[in-house]
This record gives structure tokens, sequence and C-alpha cells, in this order.
């Protein structure tokens, strides 16, 4: 399994760089706001480790990671949509 | 891994990789955000527990409801932000949304390290440190990131010692991880960590300008992308490791391509401050101290502009700060409707974030073939009858092409001097954020129109729709 893993890592880095170098400057705006909506994936950690938590003190701090991971993805996306919707074509 | 989950989590894979490919153009990025938005659904709905159970077919719990109600105050304050955020605030949206998602990256962490299964585990203990670390830090620099976006915290912050200070820190952060590596259960240095990863991003933020907190910002976002990475290691999630890495390394590429706009190494952008510098471009621009510059009214520029035949407007961090977009939307179809072509030039790094300009243009209906990146303009600036300069600086100097003294020689520049007339609107003869003067509101063909941005451009509209 961790080698699995290690093998995927490596190869989406190549991915990562891959996708990026074709975006234009003037959509750099949105795709920092969508690439930072989808890192708040950290919502399925925090919601694994709350699903464990045994004592008060590890339900508190796992109650904040689901919060935080929960505003950074919904919050994310929302944010992210609302900008590309501005973006329209001259109409003709 | 039985393969009805691996397969989920291949097909959340590649949502997450075709929304990122979509958001490569202005056509289809609507639908890549959207995609990558689903994948995350699916991911969210499929998680299983590393025991084999889905983590929602469990039976109700206390722990349960408190998901339910972390999921629901998050996507509140998620979406209460989201919706209420000016355009012009958007660098900061994302720098608090950024500093969460490291923040929870660093809590996920550290529950997950406290556990005494992994004790045995070195690999698993290090990725959770690993993450504990990078999110922290993360967290604590998005915040200070923000603070200096709101303009509360503008002044780069620097004092004697503090280089001695951070290495001193960041060497008791490598001892204290070995430390914890062979002794887990110590609480006292898994609290130490945690405020010193804390501090250490406080103090690599803070001496940071605030006109360099894209960067700042964009290499947080790749970090807390390799926290969550981490963790996914950790926590055999497939998904979590691939959207984390895809961050991680697309958030990287993206600081050096912001770096390269300014034609600053990333080095340069995050420890420039503790060099001099500072001082070096004012004193090489000295003898335009006492030059004078030739103003402009607005019913004399507005005459110019609208018997013009090709206008470029260059925009700048000073229309987003006078909120000026629809006025500057209303002079370019005022002038539209009199035959002028006019298009729009955006730097790469105008404003508080690379695309910001794009944005707030988008906002005020500006369609985005108007808009033209640097490199398609200045090859025909020399066939452009007026050049309007709305409170843009250091993109537009000229001393980047000309001056091998000059603090951003070498920097791309949109080449506005050389088109027929450029009329710059400018609220002052203030310098922009690199502190140094600007050649071009010297020279013969410009002309200096002195105002608030959103006013001005008013009056300019209201003579252009008059003559």
């Amino acid at each position: 399994m961790d080698t699995d893993l290690l093998f995927i890592f490596t190869l989406t880095v190549f991915i990562g760089f891959e996708l990026i170098s074709k975006v234009p400057s003037m959509l750099h705006t949105p795709l920092m706001s969508g690439t930072n909506a989808i890192h708040g994936i950290i919502l399925l950690g925090g919601v694994l480790v709350l699903t464990d938590a045994g004592t008060p003190l590890e339900q508190g701090l796992g109650f904040t990671a689901v919060v935080f991971g929960s505003a950074n993805v919904f919050g994310g996306f929302m944010v992210t949509d609302r900008m590309l919707q501005m973006f329209r074509k001259r109409k003709p | 891994m039985n393969s009805a989950p691996a397969l989920l989590i291949l097909g959340v894979s590649v949502l997450f990789i075709l929304g990122i490919k979509l958001l490569a153009s202005p056509r289809t990025a609507r639908a890549g955000n959207l995609a990558a938005a689903a994948g995350m659904l699916i991911a969210l709905l499929t998680l299983h527990h590393p025991g084999g159970d889905s983590v929602w077919s469990l039976g109700w719990n206390f722990n349960r409801t408190l998901i339910a109600l972390g999921l629901g105050l998050g996507l509140g304050l998620g979406a209460l932000g989201a919706y209420s955020v000016k355009m012009t605030a958007m660098p900061q949206m994302v720098a608090l949304f950024n500093g969460l998602g490291g923040g929870a990256a660093a809590l996920v962490a550290g529950l997950e390290f406290r556990q005494p299964a992994h004790e045995s585990e070195p690999i698993i203990g290090g990725s959770l440190l690993f993450a504990v670390l990078i999110g922290s830090l993360s967290f604590a620099g998005s915040g200070i990131a923000y603070m200096k976006l709101e303009g509360k915290l503008e002044k780069p912050l620097t004092f004697p010692g503090q280089k001695i200070l951070n290495g001193l820190s960041l060497l008791a952060i490598f001892g204290l991880c070995g430390y914890l590596l062979s002794h887990p259960s110590s609480s006292p240095a898994f609290l130490i960590l945690c405020g010193l990863a804390l501090f250490f991003g406080v103090a690599m933020v803070l001496p940071i300008g605030g006109a360099d907190m894209p960067v700042v910002i964009s290499l947080l976002n790749s970090f807390t992308g390799l926290a969550v990475a981490a963790d996914g290691f950790a926590l055999h999630n497939l998904a979590m490791v691939v959207a984390g890495t895809l961050v991680g390394s697309s958030g990287t590429l993206l600081t050096l391509h912001m770096c390269r706009a300014m034609n600053r190494p990333v080095k340069n952008v995050l420890f420039g401050a503790f060099g001099a510098g500072a001082g070096a471009g004012a004193a090489g621009n000295t003898d335009l101290a006492g030059r004078a510059v030739k103003p402009i009214q607005s019913d004399e520029a507005a005459l110019l502009l609208a018997n013009a035949q090709q206008v470029v407007i260059i925009p700048g961090y000073g229309m987003a700060v006078a909120q000026a977009q629809h006025q500057v939307r209303d002079l370019s179809e005022a002038l539209g409707q009199r035959g002028v072509e006019v298009r729009f030039a955006i730097h790469p790094v105008a404003g508080r974030m690379p695309g910001h300009m794009n944005v707030l243009l988008a906002e005020a209906d500006v369609p985005y073939d108007q808009l033209c990146e640097m490199e398609v303009v200045n090859p025909l600036m020399a066939r452009v009858d007026v050049c309007l300069v709305i409170g843009a600086n250091d993109v537009v100097n000229p001393a980047a092409r000309e001056n091998p003294a000059s603090p951003i020689y070498g920097m791309p520049i949109i080449d506005a001097a050389r088109a027929r007339t450029v009329i710059v609107l400018k609220r002052s003869m203030a310098t922009g954020f690199a502190g140094i003067e600007n050649e071009l509101f010297h020279r013969d063909n410009a002309r200096m129109l002195f105002g608030d941005a959103k006013a001005t451009l008013q009056s300019l509209v209201t003579a252009v729709l008059a003559s």
C-alpha cells in the first residue's frame, strides 16, 4: 500500500506541473481559488478523525477540523464559481 | 482495497484533473470548477474508514452529530464568505480559505499522530509530523497574509536578529521532530513543536511586503496541498493523496510563474526584505525629481479619446482601490459606440493577485475577448493613438526595459510609452509599490490626469457622450 501511494504521489506531481503550464495569466485568480477549494478535501480527514474521537479534547479538535475543512471546500468552490460565471464573451 | 471503492477514487481523481484542465480556458473554466466540485462530493459521500466500512453506514452517535453540525457550520460560513465578499477583496478570501485548510490539515495530523497505533510506524509518524508542521505554518502564514492584504499590516516588519531567531526556531523544529519520532507520546515536545510551527509561519510572512502577498498565498496554497497529501498518506486515503499532491505541485509551478512575471527569483520575494536594496531605486532616479509633468484636464482628455481610432486601457491596482471598474466599462462602451477600437492590456501581475484585473473587469461586464495579454498588445502599441493608464505604475515603467540600475530592470512591462499619447490617470505623483519614480510620466507624449479614478472616469464618460 505504501509504495503504491508513493507511486501515485510521484506521477501526480508531474500531472500537476503539466496542467498548470497551460493556464493563461488571465485565469490565475480563479485557478488559485479553484485549487484552493480542492485541498479542502482535508474535510475527509476531519470526518475520519472525528469518527474515531474518544475524549472531549479529541472531539473538540476534530470538530474544528471538520468546520475548517467544510468552510474551505464549500466556500472555495462557491467563490470560484461566482468569479467564473462573470467571464463572458462579447455580445455579437 | 477491493475494486469498487478503488474505481470510485479513480473517477474522483479524473474529475479533479479534468477540472483543473478545463480551468485553462474562460469558455470551459466554470464547467471545470463544477467537475472538481462534483469529484469532491463523490469523495465525501463514498468516504470509507480505513477499517473498510463506509463512514456514513455506521450507527448514529455523538461523534456523528458533531460531524453533521461541523459540516453544516462550515457550509454556512463558507457560503456566507463566498457570496458576500467584494471582488476587490478576492485575494484576502483565498488567503482565508487557505488558512482554514492548513489549520484543518494540522489538526487532523495532530490527532492522528497521538493515536497509539502509529507508534511503531516511523514513516506514518514522519508524514503526520510533516503535515502538522506545514499545515500550522500555512494556517499562521495565511492569517498574516490576510491581515496584510486587508491593509492592517502593510509595512514589512523586520528587526535585528530576526534571521538568527528564525534559523534557531527552524533548528529546534527539526530537533523536536527527530525526538518525537522516537518518543511519539511526549506531550510537551508535541505542543512546543506546534507552537514553533505557528510562530515560524508568522515570522516567515511578516517581513514580506503587501504587494508580494499573491506569491505568498500561492506558495502557502501549495503547502496546504502537500500537508493534505501527507495526511492522506497516513490515513490511507487515495483521494486525499491525489487531490493534495495536485494542488501542491500545480501551486509550486504557479508560484514560479508569478515570480518569473515579476522577474524576481522566489528567494528574493520570500527573503528580500532582509537585504538592503530598498533604497537603491530611489537613488538611481533622483534626476527626475525636478522635471515637470504635463497635466491635462478631463474634457481635453475626453476629446483625445473620442477622436482616436485605437485606444488601449491599462488598469492597475489603483482601479481596484477606487472600485472604478464599472466606470471603466462605461467609458469603453461610450468609445465603442463612436467606433473607437478599445482593448484592455492586462499585465500578468497587475493588482494584488495575478489575473485579479480580469476578474474585476469581468464583474463589470467587460467581455473577456476584449482583454489582451501583455505579449499580444506590445507589438501593436506603436499604432495605438491613446493609451489610458488607470492606477497602474510599475508595470508601465520604461525603466524596467531601459535602466539597468533600476530595481525592476528586466521585469516585462506593457509598452505604454510607445503609444502616440499616454494619458495617466492617477491620484498623485506617489510612487508605485516598488517605490521608484516612473520616467513615463515625464515623457513628451505623456499627460497626467490627476484625481480620484472613479470621479474622473465618470466625467470622461460624460464628456465623451456629449462630444
